[in-house]
């Protein structure tokens, strides 16, 4: 009761007029910025920081900064599936199952019933979500602190898992794309050993190279390839997803679009809108999946709204009736990524406030924000600071009223960017592909590489291969690698620490149970496509 | 009488104009480029936004600062990007120890510290060897004691490969004769969870990543590794104190530095300008709450700080291996 106490003060204070208007601009910004590929909720958070002081001077009121840069970050995660269905660039990384279903949805002329869909499952996912926030918070961040490296790289393989299924029935080509995908998720600087990898040539080797061809003297004359500006950061998920989904994705349409103007004919009426907010009860099973696993992947710091997004695709299609109409516009396919990487967001704002640490980049940020503002988040946050902690609880879910009416007002202003004819279209995508990944890390390097994804994922998908995986490969990589290495590093190269509850882990004869059921479902999804067609061979023969 | 009335006057406002120049010979002209040697959320990304805070909002400077994060590699992406940049008198950047240590272990990286203009050294930041409460530790010698009959299975959690905390811990196994398992983790909040959580057994984190796992009563402070008892901790005993044979400490710097080639003018600037940074109240209290020590440096007296520490890390990175 006392928390419900707190709460309703908490909604008061986040609906007084100022902190209401902040939450309505901060919504509509995170929203363009959003949808704005490579641009995404991190730059707008901290672009956007050194405004709060402006906040500040002008309310007084201790809480208005930090509503405003969260209601920036729930926009964001509105925003996300904008670019995702409309463009078919995933703007986040949390948006890229969303491209799944929603682009066959915009290009079969259903794109006004992908956005409502998309906005009114995150809506659902983010007040799910925000609900579990305010009633549990103190048992939650407990739950989190039970996962540490072999648990977080149970899920990794947990998630790997659900996404075999992702590549269509091509088993060897899907295989292919998740192993290419692991390999440039090495490249760069390793966290374990602090050595470059994959970088082509560290300067060692490359000042060895020239010597031996000759090539000493003035730094200048040398021509020097700079190994350091290109992999040093390792390849951004970004960088690749630009590529793929933008470039790969406007040259397939190019080719495949001859003679014809506009890609889809897509119809804007207020009625239809209606019809597909009623529509909405055929996507409630994607939305319940991505609403509860969204949260619970989100609140584990270092699993972040990507993998959650991703998970709960997988299951819902798992668990569907007709499993072959997901990837050709299914709505419980927009609705099951898109609750879940909101319900995931509100999570991951969970370790942030109660243990102070960010699950997400955008929460480092966020983080980063409250320090300056001299809140110190951590275990005592809620005990210390409840004059600020639970005004901001309000404000998500004012703020997810918000964004689900503004997002619902501005989808005639999205659909129109479909009714562009693609010749203007496709310059369009050109500039905010070179634009969004230059704006992610400063580095023109990065462009480069992008244009060159986009042209392979062209040739690739000529090829048959589906890259989904491999994009998503790339996210999940180097998490997993380095929640394996850490793990086996504690366990002395001894891999029963994932699978045996019964392993020593500090000398005090513990026994430990999250990793080892984690790691037996994994296997165990795994091996059951495997196991059922087996059977299926077996009884046709008998 | 009127003209020298005009005369005078503009003698006085051409004086003025004078001294003001002589006083302020460089102003920068267009938004500076500030870069963090590490990526977004990390300890020197929130102070550098602090700082970017601070100058905004006292209007220190007269055009923003916009802040880059350049993370690669331990800080080679960014060493090699001030080294190259087309205009060192607006490109600064926050800086750590990785300023020393990583063109120490990468020589091919062609990066010479001294090269960089000193502007300013805001703080230094301050290492605790912490323990989870339920290890049931409060001494150092319990530790050493618990730690040896563990054996291999006590874990020390860390910030990477051959860091400030590896080279702490390194120093630890081998002045004690222990087998504590260094764990590489990719930031110090990670490391801070984990042993909250119990999934490693000690930390050396700073004061400042520790400190809510402190006041929740879930870590427990070993000894400091500094000169003099840290005054957030007054009962926790520094690692000399706590030893006898022990003559060791450990510090973070926290450092503004120009890129190579900045003119004297422009680094006499940005020394006046991180300055009035250091001595604003927003400053002094973060450094505070959050254990930082040191003075302002600046200038020769930095550069002078730097080859010390350049020397004392080659020494010690000789010494456990890591470079030749």
């Amino acid at each position: 009761m006392e928390i419900l106490a707190a709460l309703t003060d908490g909604i008061l204070i986040a609906m007084q007029p100022h902190n209401l208007g902040l939450a309505v601009i901060g919504v509509i910004v995170g929203l363009f910025v959003g949808a704005l590929p490579g641009l995404g909720s991190v730059n707008g958070v901290a672009i956007l920081l050194p405004f709060t002081f402006v906040i500040n001077e002008a309310t007084s009121d201790p809480a208005s900064p930090m509503i405003f840069l969260a209601a920036i970050y729930y926009g964001a995660m509105y925003g996300g599936a904008i670019s995702s269905i409309t463009l078919g660039i995933p703007g986040a990384s949390t948006a890229v199952a969303t491209t799944f279903d929603g682009r066959p949805m915009a290009l079969q002329g259903n794109a006004d019933r992908a956005l409502v869909t998309a906005a009114i499952a995150s809506f659902i996912g983010g007040t799910v979500a925000t609900v579990f926030f305010s009633g549990f918070a103190p048992f939650l961040s407990s739950v989190a602190l039970d996962f540490g490296n072999p648990e977080i790289f149970a899920l990794m393989l947990l998630a790997f898992a659900t996404f075999i299924g992702l590549g269509g029935d091509d088993i060897p080509k899907t295989m292919f794309s998740i192993f290419f995908g692991l390999l440039l998720a090495t490249v760069g600087f390793d966290t374990i050993s602090g050595e470059p990898r994959l970088i082509f040539f560290n300067d060692r080797e490359q000042t060895a190279v020239l010597e031996a061809v000759g090539m000493t003297g003035a730094a200048e004359n040398v021509p020097y390839f700079d190994s350091i500006g290109w992999f040093s950061r390792g390849i951004q998920f970004l960088v690749l997803a630009i590529g793929v989904y933008g470039i790969g994705e406007m040259i397939w349409t190019i080719n495949a679009s001859r003679y014809k103007l506009t890609m889809t004919e897509t119809k804007i009426s207020f009625s239809r809108i209606m019809k597909a907010i009623v529509g909405m009860k055929d996507a409630w099973k994607g939305t319940t999946i991505g609403s509860f696993l969204g949260f619970f992947v989100g609140i584990l710091p270092a699993a972040g709204a990507t993998p959650g997004s991703l998970m709960s695709y997988g299951v819902a299609k798992m668990t569907s009736r007709n499993p072959k109409s997901y990837g050709q516009g299914n709505p419980d396919g927009v609705a099951a990524p898109e609750a879940a990487n909101n319900s995931a967001s509100t999570g991951a704002m969970l370790p942030m406030m109660t243990l102070g640490i960010p699950g997400s980049p955008t929460t480092a940020v966020l983080l980063a924000g409250m320090v300056i503002w001299g809140l110190e988040p951590g275990p005592r946050m809620f005990e210390d600071r409840p004059e600020f902690v639970w005004p901001l609880i309000g404000s998500f879910y004012i703020s997810n009223i918000v964004a689900v009416l503004v997002n619902l007002a501005f989808i005639p202003l999205f659909l129109w960017v479909l009714r562009m004819p693609f010749t203007i279209l496709a310059p369009v995508i050109f500039v905010l592909s070179v634009i969004g990944t230059y704006a992610a890390y400063d580095n023109m390097y990065d462009v480069w590489l992008m244009v060159f994804f986009g042209i392979g994922a062209y040739l690739l998908r000529i090829l048959d291969y589906p890259l989904a995986p491999a994009v998503l490969a790339v996210v999940l990589g180097t998490t997993a690698e380095q929640k394996l290495r850490q793990s086996l590093l504690l366990s002395d190269g001894d891999f029963a620490i994932f699978y045996s509850p019964f392993f020593d882990r500090d000398g005090k004869g513990q026994e430990w149970w999250i990793a080892p059921i984690t790691t037996w479902v994994a296997v165990i999804l795994i091996l059951l496509p495997i196991i059922l067609w087996a059977m299926k061979k077996i009884r046709a023969k008998a | 009488m009127k003209l020298m009335k005009t005369l005078a006057l503009t003698g006085a406002a051409l004086g003025m104009t004078v001294a003001a120049t002589a006083a302020q010979a460089f102003e920068p002209s267009k938004p500076i480029d500030f870069v963090i040697m590490a990526g977004k959320g990390g300890g020197a990304d929130k102070m550098a936004r602090l700082m970017q805070s601070i100058v905004e909002k006292n209007e220190l400077a007269s055009v923003p600062m916009v802040p880059t994060n350049k993370s690669g590699g331990s800080g080679a992406e960014a060493l090699s990007y001030m080294s190259k940049v087309n205009d060192p008198d607006h490109s600064i950047m926050v800086t750590l120890n990785s300023f020393y240590t990583t063109p120490l272990r990468q020589p091919g990286l062609k990066v010479d510290n001294m090269a960089f203009a000193p502007i300013g050294r805001m703080a230094e930041d301050t290492f605790v060897l912490w323990v989870h409460k339920d290890e049931g530790i409060s001494t150092f010698d319990e530790f050493l004691a618990e730690v040896k009959s563990r054996g291999n299975k006590w874990v020390m959690g860390g910030t990477g490969k051959n860091s400030e905390d590896n080279i702490i811990t390194d120093h630890l196994n081998e002045a004690y004769g222990l087998d504590i398992k260094y764990i590489p983790y990719k930031g110090g909040g990670a490391v801070a969870k984990d042993l909250a959580g119990k999934q490693i057994q000690s930390s050396v984190n700073n004061p400042s990543e520790a400190l809510g796992f402190y006041e929740s009563g879930d870590v427990v402070p070993i000894v400091a590794f500094t000169n003099e008892r840290l005054p957030m901790f007054p009962d926790t005993p520094t690692l000399n104190e706590a030893s006898d044979e022990a003559d060791f400490s450990y510090f973070m710097q926290r450092s503004v530095v120009g890129a190579p080639g900045m003119s004297h003018e422009a680094a006499a600037y940005y020394t006046e300008l991180f300055r009035n940074v250091y001595k604003s109240d927003e400053w002094q209290k973060y450094k505070n709450d959050k254990s930082l020590m040191g003075d302002f440096v600046s200038q020769l007296d930095l550069a002078d700080y730097w080859a010390g520490q350049i020397a004392n890390h080659e020494t010690i990175l000789k010494a456990s291996g890591a470079i030749k």
